[in-house]
């Protein structure tokens, strides 16, 4: 009897999509790290370092105390009636519990909430936007979702309906975009970031591409832009950030900005500037220019991924398309309540005077400060190593040096049947227990990178 | 020329034709009505928690100390936490390198995946793999990635029972797959009708679809109904002969409300019948934190098990995870909690057990109240709720409603329902939201009001409904 669910009949979307952020060589380190289990001793290194993947408390950073002791005391509200509890807990930490509980329906925290998150809570992250941008917030364009790859994924399927319908992506970009366009059967338009000039961004380039694109019949949507970039790490400069506004406006496009990194900025003569306050600051009004802007708990100095949290903030849609995006959301009921806290507290952390301030401060600058270091130090390191090149971190939480690969090891590398910078990424892994992601996983074709 | 953005018209079609009502038009009226003023009781979505019933208290005892793990180095914490939940705190913080906010593996931790494997071995006596369980944010996102993995194209249908929850429809119509109905029958107590099934899956073939896929729901939603072992045996055999996966969302196997009938899962059964069915049929069961007498739906915490399902295909569903990254950690352990709960001997084991028996002794009481309730009501007639958290009651809307409904363009138990909001301040789902045979109208509720609440509730719903009827079944004075 022949099975029913086997790979030659299932949906070639998926079949087709790819996520090399997880994939391969990932895989094989998994294995080989059951290997050192079982076998201490039979590889030539002690542990496998996942550098695959932007995961830092994997590597022991440290969470941010007052978001766990706010989490702590919503997940277990009970405790703030225990006496004991204000010795275990700052005051601060406990009076926030406090008013977030209050923001919920019955102090229920285990009950599914509205669709798109708490009230309360995304009335906190209007607020944190407000004070970011000097431009208002309103709690009803936010909504909260399990991570911001979530929200990737409903963009992406409420603005394709065929392989037509095509989505600009930066080449090298965050797998997540070519792996939803795949999934949801759209056609990813790339644009290419120029490595050679810090990977900057051009809009004539974009023009170039997008012209391309329609001379092919496909109706382009929407223009992807992750600012800060992964795996790039450039900070877009303000100048940069105006004509691409202007572009989209003129082109028609929806704008998609992944924020994620916002606040992972290393270098003194960047600055991160949200493209809402960008929009607003030339004069687009709330219905004037559709966008939506990621935001995620777990980057930062925060780092929470396994929380998953985060959200997305949607302006410039009419209300009907809006009336779809919440349809879309209540299939799924509510993201997880622990998420939209720290989503919550992460718009709107403790703040000069605040109990907590003094450690809080210590704690993220410290953390900022060190990442600033080891982005500096390891974009050193690569720049000093025989056949690498390396564009400086601007931002973000990886690097993407490039790899001169010798001719013989190119072709080994087809002999092996594999491209060439997945090649050295497995002698890499198998020589040293390092892992990491060859670029040809974030889309770069002729080069060979590595994150 | 400058093109328009984003309009109403350019959507992709798939999203506009999926329908949720769960959270459509009647809990949008309650919201509205809410923030006037007026007092809802919402029966529209199963969230015990928010209609008063507490968590228990181990789980977000052990989740609180994951969370801030300073608290286990200081010396007072053993003041205000049990051994056992600082114990078991260690215990998952020892599985989770990075702890709670790191990413996991995409599949979700292992050590609480092999929990959930030990779970399912105790109850069914049959060994599960980890390697083949899945942690999903909530049931519902592992559903989607089964459905989006089979779906190809308008031609692939999937079996779903009449009435179903309307998850099922809404991924099918997202996935753009084709829905093969087969109806429950409501007069042998929502039972299964095999005649009715192999009809529709003749029809459907007759008109180009294949058909890949079974849902079912059991214990039943919206119709409570559980399912006797004969029934699953031939459930499967069904499955067998007609080349199906069966999925088997056994979200409410802990919400039992009928000893004569205890839940057996459709693994386990599957097992019993040994080969060739026991190595053929495919099937993935689903489960979650949300239901039973847990109600932790807000932490989005679920699973699924695959059986017979191909290692290739296997590696793709992998692959369509591991884009999501991992399922949020604080939600696989309150699986692992939920799968591994405190034993006898335990020091948190009689107040577990205390908490836990007291909520389904109470939704077993709940649930004949409501039934009973209902069938006290003129033209309602009311199947037992024998488990999950719904009662699905038939209301016999008098021509006359059914003509005032349409007059006012809208669904006759949508009108029903929303007269019943505006005057008693319940809101329900119209049955159209879950699907039903043409002409025959129903509403679900929940039975999670507060047990104090129910005479009231039943009360003024009998109130409400007695004079509809009234109104609407009254002799025309000619």
């Amino acid at each position: 009897m022949a099975t029913v669910v086997a790979v030659e009949n299932l949906n070639p979307k998926v079949l087709q999509c790819e996520y090399a952020v997880r994939g391969e060589i990932v895989i094989h380190a998994q294995r080989l790290q059951q290997q050192l289990q079982t076998q201490p001793g039979s590889l030539p290194f002690d542990e496998i370092l996942y550098c695959n993947i932007g995961n830092p408390q994997s590597l022991g950073q440290q969470p941010v105390t007052f978001f766990r002791e706010v989490l702590a005391l919503c997940d277990h509200p009970s405790l703030l009636e225990k006496a004991e509890t204000t010795s275990l807990f700052s005051a601060d930490s406990i009076s926030r519990a406090k008013e977030i509980l209050a923001t919920i329906p019955g102090r229920a925290t285990g009950a599914y909430s509205h669709s798109q998150g708490i009230k309360g809570l995304r009335d906190a992250i209007a607020a944190g936007i407000a004070s970011r941008d000097g431009f208002p917030a309103n709690a009803d364009d936010i909504f909260i979702t399990d991570g911001a790859s979530p929200g990737v994924h409903m963009m992406m399927q409420l603005l394709i309906r065929n392989e037509k319908d095509g989505i600009l992506c930066p080449i090298p970009q965050y797998p997540l975009y070519s792996a939803s366009i795949a999934l949801h059967g759209g056609t990813l338009v790339p644009y290419y970031l120029d490595e050679s000039t810090g990977w900057g961004l051009k809009t004539s380039d974009l023009k170039q591409q997008l012209d391309d694109a329609r001379s092919k019949g496909i109706d382009v949507r929407a223009l992807v832009v992750i600012n800060p970039g992964n795996p790039t790490g450039q900070v877009l400069a303000e100048e940069n950030q105006y004509d691409i506004v202007k572009f989209c406006q003129n082109e028609g496009l929806i704008l998609l900005a992944d924020e994620v990194y916002q606040e992972n900025v290393y270098v003194a003569d960047k600055k991160f500037n949200s493209f809402k306050k960008i929009v607003r600051s030339m004069g687009y009004g709330e219905n004037d220019f559709p966008l939506v802007s990621y935001q995620s708990v777990s980057k930062g100095y925060y780092g929470e991924c396994g929380k998953r949290g985060g959200y997305m903030e949607i302006t410039g849609f009419s209300a009907p398309v809006r009336e779809q995006i919440y349809k879309i959301a209540s299939v799924n009921l509510c993201s997880n309540i622990t998420g939209q806290i720290l989503a919550s507290l992460v718009m709107n952390p403790p703040k000069p005077g605040d109990e907590s301030y003094a450690a809080y401060q210590a704690e993220r600058d410290g953390i900022l400060e060190s990442l600033a270091r080891r982005a500096k130090a390891i974009e050193d390191a690569f720049n000093n190593l025989e056949g690498y090149s390396c564009n400086k971190a601007e931002g973000a939480m990886y690097v993407f040096p490039q790899i001169h690969l010798p001719k013989k090891a190119i072709e080994a590398a087809k002999a092996a049947g594999k491209a060439p910078d997945a090649f050295y990424a497995l002698r890499l892994l198998e020589s040293t227990g390092i892992v990491v992601v060859p670029g040809s996983g974030f889309g770069q074709v002729s080069k060979s990178n590595l994150s | 020329m400058a093109r328009k953005p984003l309009d109403y018209d350019q959507l992709n079609e798939n999203v506009k034709k999926v329908q949720y009502a769960v959270r459509g038009e009647l809990y949008l009226r309650a919201s509205e009505l809410q923030k006037q003023g007026k007092k809802i009781i919402f029966t529209n979505v199963g969230n015990p928690h928010a209609l008063g019933q507490k968590p228990l208290t181990f789980p977000r005892q052990v989740v609180a100390l994951c969370q801030a793990p300073f608290l286990l180095d200081d010396p007072n914490v053993g003041l205000i936490f049990p051994a056992d939940a600082i114990a078991r705190a260690k215990h998952y913080l020892a599985m989770a390198p990075g702890g709670l906010g790191a990413y996991s593996d995409s599949r979700g931790i292992p050590g609480v995946r092999k929990e959930v494997a030990e779970f399912i071995e105790r109850r069914d006596g049959y060994p599960s793999d980890p390697e083949l369980i899945y942690l999903t944010d909530g049931a519902s996102k592992g559903v989607m990635q089964i459905l989006n993995a089979i779906i190809r194209n308008d031609r692939d249908g999937i079996l779903v029972p009449v009435p179903q929850y309307p998850l099922y429809s809404a991924a099918i119509s997202l996935f753009g797959g084709a829905l093969v109905p087969y109806y429950l029958k409501e007069e042998a107590n929502w039972g299964l009708d095999f005649v009715n099934a192999r009809q529709s899956v003749a029809a459907a073939r007759a008109k180009g679809i294949t058909v890949r896929a079974m849902v079912i729901i059991n214990p039943g939603n919206p119709t409570g109904q559980c399912l006797s072992e004969a029934n699953i045996r031939e459930l499967l055999r069904f499955c067998y002969e007609e080349n199906l996966v069966l999925l088997a969302d056994e979200v409410y196997q802990q919400n039992i409300y009928q000893d004569e009938r205890p839940f057996i899962s459709a693994r386990k059964v599957l097992f019993d019948m040994g080969p060739p069915l026991s190595r053929e049929v495919q099937l993935v069961s689903y489960h979650t934190v949300s239901k039973g007498f847990w109600g932790e739906c807000g932490q989005r915490g679920g699973y699924f098990e695959m059986t017979n399902i191909p290692p290739k295909t296997v590696d793709e569903i992998y692959k369509v995870a591991s884009i999501a990254l991992s399922p949020n950690v604080p939600g696989q352990i309150f699986m692992g909690l939920m799968v591994n709960p405190p034993k006898p001997g335990d020091i948190s084991y009689p107040r577990y057990a205390t908490e836990s028996k007291a909520i389904l002794d109470s939704m077993r009481r709940r649930a004949h109240m409501m039934t009973d309730g209902f069938n006290s009501c003129r033209n309602v007639v009311c199947n037992f709720t024998e488990g999950a958290m719904y009662s699905f009651p038939q209301i016999r809307l008098p021509p006359r409603a059914i003509q005032a409904a349409k007059s006012a363009g809208k669904e006759p138990d949508v009108f029903y329902c929303l007269k019943l909001l505006e005057a008693t301040g319940i809101s329900t789902v119209p049955g159209s939201g879950f699907g039903q045979k043409e002409g025959v109208f129903h509403l679900r509720t929940t039975i999670l009001p507060a047990e104090e609440d129910f005479p009231a509730i039943m009360s003024s719903f009998k109130k409400f409904n007695d004079s509809f009827m009234e109104q609407y079944e009254g002799y025309s004075r000619m």
